[in-house]
């Protein structure tokens, strides 16, 4: 481990944090551009060309609010918890592989900061410790609402673990690998593992929702009834924090997403009309931040069309449909995968 | 060398929250503080070379076990009032009975220095590739019935919950 | 019952076929719909920069008109008081003195005409009740302000300047209708 290869994984980790974060702050401004763009409106236009500065306006506006913190509430759990909400959703991105291997002098260097030999497991760990912030968030505020925003949404995430548990492990079974890096060098060319498992890849979207809290399972900040969720008493940036949360949770589910059932770095073709190396790493990288934005994209707009379950809707549809399908493609999986051994026990 | 000085902070840190969990007030704090416990000894499977016991420690435990901890004392809304009160008594008989515990763990560990080892240490054992092989060959037996148990503990559990069986 | 209309409908609560109830077809036809809104023309019109073509009859801000020659039409008869449903216009009429001819058109005339700004409901009713064609809407639009008694407005505002640029054209509402009516002699708000 040369000091060398220290400063290169760190540089790599600083800029997949910033370029998180630069994407988060956009998805604000992408959000609602997509919602007035989906109801016949034209979305913010006026700070800046195309109203480009909108969330650099919102920061300033989140920043300049007056901080309250109620004084029933636990202090020291009420100003953590956002950041740990925060900081679970910054940790995925470093598993994930943005492209290939750059070659700079001679040296290569792959463009993903770990390639862990149990990424999938970190990816699960990272996310079911992410109900944290919001139990914690919603507990410390001493709020009703808060209180059952946090329960609800804890709730679902577990519920919806499980079924995204069972369909990544029939993913695992068919790449055979649980590294995330692995898992994205093996489907080059046209070997995209939606076309293997396009069940699996359907309920690991729709726990992928749940997830992340966002429409149609948005029950946790349901303004209807529970005000504001588990986010009620928070303001300023503690407020931001949890919203920022959101939208970098967005942003690596779709880089999930991409990475394992949709190519993630790799574009069909490609290698006939390319041969440099560089640029193929360089292009694989632009094809997947492509796939991760229409990913993004994919997320505002079925938030912007399908309303809100109801929260017995919500547990049926876990409990009584996506985890027996997951399961159903579980043994479909396995039954494929064994299918000459159980073919010849028939034959005989 | 590092790894030295990594242990004895996780070991350190494993024992500071492992004592908070019983002196702290607050029942959310000791659930909060026996997750910190509980990455700290994910800390330690690392150093282990156990990556997979250490990633599946953090999400069946803290991920999934101690966010339902979490739940029930939320919802049981505990504090001052509803603590049950010891008499004197009980509490002494249990510093005596822990006092003479911690005796016994003492007088044990004397001997301890002289244990050696029987099989040497495969540092890859703890490897999902190597874990996986030992579970479904060695000892796939156990494995099927541990997971039988936990299928029957399911069950048991479904049963109790429904309000009435026809 | 007596249907009271043709077009009601008898709600069945139908179990869901499997097609239904896989809700995936629905929630992509669902979807369709959200993106063509998408690419549809937006029909926002960017305020500051585009407003919207007023109507000739706009019911604006009002005006106290003056004569040709610059004399105040109003001769304070309150009509326009009582014919307003907000009563939101005041008065105080006063004699004209010797030596005003030039600035009141009639013997009596308005010393303090107000109307109060958010009490009126802009329905033109005093410009209809108006026997001297002296008050009139306009299309300008009431100015926002930051304290209640700034809408009341005097005469100082809602009268309008002597010269010729100052004074407001009201001659897009003489429309077609409203000068055929003004030919009949025979209403009594025409002599």
């Amino acid at each position: 481990m040369t000091l060398g290869y220290v400063i290169y994984k760190l540089i790599l980790a600083v800029i997949v944090f910033t370029v998180t974060l630069l994407i988060a702050m956009y998805s604000t401004y992408a959000e609602r551009k997509v919602a007035g763009f989906l109801q016949d409106r034209l979305g913010p236009n006026r700070a800046g060309w195309f109203g480009i500065l909108q969330p650099v306006a919102d920061a300033v506006k989140l920043f300049m609010k007056e901080e309250m913190i109620p004084s029933v509430s636990n202090k020291t759990l009420f100003i953590i918890a956002p950041g740990l909400s925060l900081l679970t959703a910054c940790m995925t991105g470093v598993v994930i592989p943005w492209g290939t291997s750059l070659t700079i002098f001679g040296t290569s260097y792959s463009l993903q900061v770990t390639d862990l030999n149990i990424g999938i497991l970190y990816l699960f760990g990272v996310v079911s410790i992410g109900v944290y912030g919001i139990m914690i968030g919603g507990w410390a505020s001493n709020n009703k609402y808060s209180l059952l925003g946090a329960m609800r949404a804890s709730s679902q995430m577990i519920s919806y673990e499980v079924a995204m548990g069972i369909s990544i492990i029939a993913l695992i079974m068919t790449t055979g690998t649980l590294s995330v890096g692995q898992i994205a060098a093996q489907q080059h060319g046209w070997h995209w593992n939606i076309l293997v498992q396009p069940l699996g890849c359907l309920i690991f979207i729709i726990c992928a929702f749940a997830e992340t809290n966002r429409a149609p399972f948005d029950l946790p900040e349901c303004e209807q009834e529970l005000v504001g969720g588990y986010h009620t008493e928070y303001s300023s940036m503690k407020m931001g924090f949890y919203l920022f949360a959101e939208y970098i949770n967005m942003f690596v589910s779709s880089a999930v997403i991409s990475t394992f059932y949709f190519g993630g770095y790799n574009m069909p073709f490609i290698g006939r009309f390319v041969h440099d190396g560089n640029l193929l790493a360089i292009l694989g990288v632009v094809f997947l931040f492509a796939k991760i934005f229409f990913g993004i994209f994919f997320f505002m707009w079925v938030r912007w069309t399908i309303p809100r379950f109801r929260y017995d809707q919500l547990m049926n549809l876990g409990w009584k449909t996506l985890i027996p399908l997951s399961i159903l493609n579980l043994v479909l999986t396995g039954a494929w995968m064994m299918r000459h051994e159980i073919i010849s026990v028939f034959i005989k | 060398m590092i790894t030295t000085y990594l242990f004895y902070f996780l070991s350190f840190l494993a024992i500071m929250f492992g004592l908070m969990v019983v002196l702290s007030k607050n029942p959310i704090h000791s659930v909060l503080y026996l997750v910190l416990c509980f990455f700290t000894i994910a800390g330690h499977y690392v150093l282990l070379n156990a990556q997979f016991l250490a990633v599946v420690h953090v999400i069946v435990y803290s991920g999934a076990i101690m966010v339902l901890f979490l739940f029930v004392i939320m919802l049981l809304n505990l504090n001052k009032e509803t603590e049950p009160h010891k008499s004197i008594w009980l509490k002494a008989s249990a510093a005596v009975a822990a006092g003479s515990l911690l005796l016994v763990m003492v007088a044990s560990l004397k001997g301890a220095s002289t244990i050696q080892s029987v099989n040497t240490f495969n540092p890859n054992i703890g490897l999902i590739e190597n874990l996986g092989t030992t579970l479904f060959k060695d000892f796939l037996l156990p494995f099927e019935v541990s997971s039988i148990l936990l299928l029957a503990a399911m069950v048991g559990a479904v049963m109790l919950g429904k309000k009435s069986i026809k | 019952m007596q249907p009271l209309t043709n077009r009601s409908k008898i709600v069945v609560k139908k179990e869901m076929s499997l097609y239904e109830r896989i809700y995936l077809p629905a929630i992509f036809s669902g979807m369709m719909i959200t993106m063509s809104h998408f690419f549809k023309k937006k029909p926002t019109i960017q305020y500051p920069e585009q407003t919207r073509p007023f109507s000739a009859v706009y019911r604006g801000q009002h005006v106290l008109k003056r004569d040709d020659n610059g004399a105040e039409r109003c001769t304070a008869c309150g009509l326009c008081a009582v014919a307003c449903p907000a009563e939101a216009i005041t008065m105080v009429a006063a004699e004209r003195k010797r030596g005003e001819e030039k600035l009141y058109r009639e013997e009596k005339y308005a010393a303090v005409y107000e109307i109060n700004m958010l009490r009126c409901i802009f329905c033109g009713d005093c410009e209809d009740a108006c026997p001297k064609e002296a008050i009139f809407l306009t299309d300008r639009k009431v100015d926002s302000e930051v304290k209640r008694n700034l809408f009341t407005y005097g005469k100082d505002i809602l009268v309008e300047g002597v010269e010729k640029d100052k004074r407001v054209d009201v001659s897009k509402r003489q429309t077609p209708e409203v000068l055929e009516f003004k030919k009949h002699k025979e209403f009594e708000h025409n002599r």
